[in-house]
């Protein structure tokens, strides 16, 4: 599977794609690259089940993925433009901004960027992985240098 | 989440953390993102379930609305692995649903007194209380607007001594980033308490 090779990303040589990487790659066998769905991002938003949706928050930050083959006619025009603005890592909320389309519409089209091993998204600091004091420091360092 | 990231993804994809600004309409929480930001603030639309939450069954679905808010944020690179995402949430009482969501996960919250309405920061500074999500007042001292000293806004919020009160101009950066540098030292502080 193309989608599967091309899911591993630069700077891990060798390195087996991890399963349980933000954005597995579960669905990609059934969708397969010329299997996507040729409607509006709001009908696939409004018609998409909860469960195959990759749970993105709205800091979750995505990158498409650099060695990726996309089989453009596959995708919408908007998955295509987010690839393109995410060739620097981006959040949900920026790619929301940048495309003018909300962010409920965003995740459904980034969930799907992630199943076919398109893009690799990752989670931001939540409850359950709190920040440690070297995280803090840096933050205080950072914003010290505005 | 962050838990099921594997070694290869962390490389390459930075993490991310927010803080809420929050303050009622002309407040100055725009103002003060835009300030720090290192991009002009950016606008997002976000839709909101207004239903108690813990609640998972599906069965409930029908009966929660939705409202779409707009929402003002800006970004501060930190490192290559770690970004700073200042998120303009609206004061308003009727909002606090809002926050409960943007809330989860927040490092800390900026609340923003605006000192001609005072009021329209008391719904924030209760929930965050609530909440335990460690925040500091920053007063905008606005031109015109009657000068008050940061022990009056405490007094007239009821504030726990241990939360700071900053006097600030919302507009200016190195003022912005002063109010940035007391909240995000209060969380390292409750960190060590």
């Amino acid at each position: 599977m193309q989608a599967h090779d091309a899911f591993g990303p630069g700077g891990a040589p060798g390195g087996p794609p991890d399963r349980d990487a933000v954005g597995g790659y579960g669905d990609a066998a059934q969708d397969g690259p010329d299997g996507g769905p040729l409607v509006r991002p709001y009908v696939i938003a409004q018609g998409r089940d909860h469960a195959d949706t990759v749970k993105l928050d709205m800091i979750s930050v995505v990158i498409a993925a650099k060695r990726a083959e996309v089989d453009e006619m596959s995708l919408e025009p908007e998955q295509l433009r987010i690839l393109e603005l995410c060739r620097r890592p981006l959040s949900v909320a920026e790619v929301s901004a940048h495309l003018d389309v909300p962010v409920a519409v965003v995740k459904v089209l980034i969930s799907d960027l992630l199943n076919r091993g398109l893009a690799l998204a990752r989670a931001p600091y939540t409850a359950k992985s709190p920040v440690g004091r070297d995280v803090l420091q840096a933050v205080l360092d950072g914003i010290q240098r505005l | 989440m962050a838990s099921s990231d594997s070694d290869s993804t962390r490389d390459t994809v930075p993490s991310a953390l927010k803080i809420l600004v929050a303050g009622g309409f002309g407040a100055g929480k725009t103002t003060l993102v835009g300030a720090v930001s290192e991009i002009a603030p950016l606008r997002t639309e976000e839709v909101m379930t207004e239903a108690s939450y813990g609640v998972d069954d599906l069965s409930g679905v029908e009966s929660k609305t939705t409202t779409t808010v707009a929402l003002d944020f800006g970004r501060i690179t930190i490192s290559d692995s770690l970004v700073l995402y200042l998120f303009g949430t609206p004061g308003q009482e009727r909002f606090w649903f809002m926050w409960e969501e943007l809330s989860e996960g927040a490092l800390g919250a900026i609340v923003i007194a605006d000192t001609r309405r005072l009021e329209t920061c008391f719904a924030a500074v209760d929930f965050f209380e609530r909440r335990g999500v460690p925040f500091v007042v920053a007063v905008n001292c606005f031109e015109g607007a009657h000068e008050y000293e940061a022990e009056e806004v405490r007094a007239a919020l009821t504030l726990d001594p241990a939360i700071p009160v900053v006097l600030c101009d919302a507009r200016v950066r190195s003022s912005a980033k002063e109010v940035l540098l007391t909240l995000v030292t209060r969380v390292a502080e409750r960190m060590a308490a």
